[in-house]
């Protein structure tokens, strides 16, 4: 329905701008003597912006706010509603809703029988009305574009001021991100933190989530201490960083300085491939084929492996963020300048030496850029962490036990019955802002160094 | 200089012993660095090429479905050819098949039909449905056989293995081989996996539903990010003041860029089904959700090449008169586009194989039908991946390793594409 509305709407707009064009055309042609500002696209263009905009946002601002204001009207037409509680009221809703969609589970009651009916005629009145409005809107629009149409109005100028209003927006929507993001999850967490005490979350030893969601149900008592769970991602992330660290660091040598032009022009594409293998794909992988083996490799050497082992998932994460720290690398070692290499050498240090005691040295604070951003990126990383390591938080550095993330109790909590008043659920977006406030940090300092870096030479 | 200092450097024999087995140990440590780094190498290209053949060969058996060909009378079965769907298939299908087999004892019937999916009925319906004719006489049904018939006419289950230990039990095994040797039992290309949705039947899953998601997902990403990203490129880069704001919506793009996913998952959660109350697993959310994802990577690779193009073309430009709207539009932007366009898919590809954020919204429901637009429930790729990846039976191992497979070969394509563009169009200056 809304689609078709906009649809129509387009049209308009491109039938408007067809007709003020032509007559734009018709105008500049018969007032040759006077000097037309704009050509006639811009009076198309023109006619065609205010016929359409201001529809088209009216129609999403209404969509918005529709709902809230068809609830209340209800709510307010049904007089039981009065003297109930707000979650009540709120189910009542629910209800009422059910029974207009058409698929009510018991029989409704004469209320809610009456509710439904008033929300099914204000529906239909709603839509209409919004119908006529943009439309009405929209004909205006058209109407005045196409009465503006002179030889002398500065049609370009409103296209281009129209034109620049919406680029403004755009790189606003970066800021309006961030601060959606951040009033999410603080608002969602600060619900969390009525429930829970901070410090409870921020120094318990103890994470059993599975409380139970209805009164019938048997579980544990719930215990929210997000320290086992920051342990087991500190100890995915520390073994990913120690296979992804020096076989990155090692291979960007190998491209920058060793290989000749055909290895390095064979060599970066697949390792942007490698970069590029969506991470659910390595997940699948880790359980596939990596989990057995390293329980094989656990068993020849005397060692229970739990079948989601930690080292599963952090082997399979450090070989996915290899290609980063290699790139990254590969950039703070080409950022070296020519002389210092050529200084080495002439003083007859072998290429080794010279990548030992001078390259890596000039290029370390990039290099450390570079590995706070994998780092960050091993901590953010999801799929192969929820499909390749565990759900119970364990505090053990047993790189064969089974430990779990961040990311994954996120999903796990998230995942199926999602109840906003629950603190299960909030406690996922308490676990979100702690992830958030990690990486942030660490992505600030990261790029900051990496900046800084590029700027000394 | 101090004369002594001279004197040693000039008493260094270079073709002492000495000297020369420190040479050696210096190039030694030299060899040593190269195996390393070749090493590191090998061990990144090694494990791509091992997980590209685990996959491959996991995957590829899902690409051939067994399928039987049945051959029932469905004319004694009395079904009213105005009343096709209501006839109890299950009970009509059982019986014509019984009939086929001749007599079998009641205990080993339950084996025996565990040999045909367990939608079979239902295919035989549909195709009478298209074929009403088809309920006369004698006629040829074809239905996929049930996953472990499957499995075991691919080799994966060994008739080796003690009968308590397989899938298939010696009876069933025989009824198997009396197909084959009948000559009914075929391994056509498994087109289902593409045209058939989700089912909890490993023998019927296909990606279609999945397909479709993900393609609705991409188009309401595109719709967005696309222009959103150049209009915000554009600004930051030609227009923009150079203030404490532009510099910190700069820095903030930049670190955006770098948040993990799954927080734009909680933020799609919490703003786009929490408070804007848009339907779960719609793909209008998940594109919303990976178009904000998007967009920070999106202007960084336009407001590289909108740089890129040389000054002198927005000087000429503006010289002869043109507005700045103009030069931009007319002149820069054209010569920019084909980096934008190779950014734009590569994204998009960023996009497609991008899972965390989809299973916070919901795009991981069961849903067996195609999606038919971007309000209906859908799943993408990437999750069905997931889906299939937790499901307990034994045929949708070798499916997601397939869907996998479908999976990176949409990237290669929208990679291949990208290159393509950036080789045939970008221009050096």
């Amino acid at each position: 329905m809304t689609a078709s509305l906009l649809l129509a709407i387009l049209a308009l707009a491109l039938f408007a701008a067809f007709v003020s064009s032509g007559k734009a055309k018709a105008v500049q042609a018969a007032a040759s003597s006077e000097k037309a500002h704009s050509r006639p696209i811009y009076h198309g263009l023109n006619a065609a912006i205010w016929t359409g905009v201001p529809a088209a946002v009216l129609i999403l601002v209404w969509l918005f706010a529709q709902g809230t204001v068809i609830d209340s009207y209800v709510l307010s037409q049904m007089p039981a509603a009065d003297t109930v509680s707000q979650s009540e009221r709120d189910l009542m809703m629910s209800e009422v809703r059910q029974l207009a969609a058409g698929n009510s589970f018991k029989e409704p009651t004469p209320d809610i029988r009456a509710g439904a009916a008033v929300l099914t005629s204000v529906r239909f009145a709603v839509q209409w009305a919004m119908i006529v409005v943009a439309v009405a809107v929209a004909v205006f629009g058209a109407f005045l574009g196409l009465k503006v149409v002179t030889p002398r109005f500065r049609a370009r100028h409103s296209v281009e001021r129209a034109v620049t209003l919406f680029m403004m927006f755009s790189s606003l929507v970066a800021i309006i991100t961030t601060g959606g993001i951040v009033a999410s999850l603080l608002f969602e967490a600060g619900r969390f933190f009525l429930k829970v005490p901070v410090t409870e979350f921020l120094f318990g030893l103890r994470w059993e989530p599975q409380i139970a969601m209805r009164a019938d149900q048997v579980a544990g008592q719930g215990a929210f201490g997000v320290i086992p769970v920051l342990f087991g991602t500190f100890v995915i992330s520390l073994l990913a960083m120690l296979v992804a660290v020096p076989v990155g660091i090692l291979s960007a040598i190998y491209l920058t300085e060793y290989a000749h032009q055909g290895v390095r022009a064979v060599v970066k594409p697949l390792m942007e491939i490698l970069a590029g293998v969506p991470t659910v794909v390595c997940g699948f992988f880790a359980v596939l084929t990596v989990a057995p083996a390293i329980r094989t490799l656990g068993m020849s050497i005397g060692v229970t492996a739990s079948p989601n082992s930690a080292l599963a998932a952090g082997l399979v994460m450090g070989i996915m963020i290899i290609p980063l720290i290699s790139s990254l690398s590969d950039d703070a070692f080409a950022a070296v300048p020519r002389a210092l290499r050529d200084g080495s050498l002439a003083l007859g240090a072998t290429k080794g030496e010279t990548i030992r005691k001078v390259l890596l040295p000039a290029a370390l604070p990039g290099i450390v850029g570079g590995v706070l951003l994998a780092l960050s990126r091993a901590i953010g990383e999801t799929m192969i962490v929820v499909m390749a390591a565990g759900l119970i938080a364990n505090m053990t550095l047993n790189p064969f036990d089974s430990v779990t993330t961040v990311t994954v109790q996120i999903v796990t909590l998230l995942t199926g019955d999602a109840e906003f008043d629950n603190p299960k659920t909030l406690a996922a977006f308490a676990l979100g802002l702690i992830l958030f406030i990690v990486t942030l940090i660490l992505n600030i300092i990261a790029l900051g160094t990496v900046r800084k870096y590029r700027e000394k030479y | 200089m101090n004369p002594t200092a001279e004197q040693t450097a000039r008493s260094v024999n270079w073709q002492s012993k000495e000297m020369a087995a420190r040479r050696k140990a210096r190039y030694a440590a030299e060899t040593r660095l190269k195996i390393y780094g070749l090493a590191a190498i090998s061990v990144a290209l090694g494990f791509l090429a091992f997980l590209l053949i685990s996959l491959t060969y996991t995957g590829h058996k899902a690409f051939i479905q067994t399928e039987v060909v049945i051959e029932l009378d469905l004319s004694a079965s009395g079904v009213d050819q105005s009343k096709i769907m209501e006839a109890d298939w299950r009970g009509i299908v059982r019986t014509a098949l019984l009939q086929e087999v001749g007599d079998i004892p009641r205990s080993e019937q339950r084996q025996f039909f565990g040999l045909f999916t367990d939608q079979a009925a239902y295919i035989v319906r549909d195709e009478v449905i298209a074929d009403p004719s088809k309920l006369l006489g004698r006629q040829e049904f074809t239905v996929p056989m049930s996953d472990p018939a499957d499995q075991f006419a691919k080799g994966e289950i060994s008739r080796e293995t003690p009968e308590s230990q397989r899938r298939m039990s010696d009876r069933q095994i025989a009824y198997f081989d009396a197909m084959v040797e009948k000559g009914s039992i075929t391994q056509p290309f498994n087109w289902a996996l593409f045209f058939s949705p989700d089912s909890r039947y490993p023998e019927l899953a296909g990606l279609a539903g999945a397909i479709a998601g993900s393609f609705w997902t991409l188009l309401v990403c595109l719709v967005i990010s696309l222009p959103a990203g150049i209009a915000a490129a554009i600004y930051l880069e030609e227009f923009a003041p150079k203030n404490r704001f532009t510099d910190l919506i700069a820095v903030n793009i930049n670190n955006l860029a770098a948040v993990p996913s799954i927080i734009f998952g909680l933020l799609g959660l919490a703003v786009f089904l929490g408070w804007f109350g848009l339907p779960r697993s719609a793909p209008l959310v998940g594109g919303l959700v990976l178009s904000l994802m998007t967009l920070p990577t999106l202007i960084i690779t336009t407001r590289n090449s909108l740089k890129s193009v040389p000054s002198s073309i927005r000087e000429a430009a503006l010289g002869i008169g043109a507005s700045k709207h103009e030069a931009i539009f007319h002149h820069i932007l054209p010569l920019a586009m084909p980096a934008i366009m190779t950014g734009t898919i590569i994204s998009l590809a960023r996009a497609l194989g991008e899972t965390a954020p989809l299973l916070l919204i919901g795009m991981n429901a069961f849903i067996t039908s195609e999606p038919g637009g971007v309000m209906d429930a859908a799943t993408a790729l990437p999750t069905q991946i997931y889906i299939w990846a937790d499901s307990p039976e034994r045929g949708f191992v070798a499916r997601t390793s397939a869907a996998i497979l479908v999976l990176l070969g949409f990237l290669i394509v929208m990679n291949g594409i990208a290159i393509y563009l950036r080789q045939r169009f970008e221009r050096r200056w």
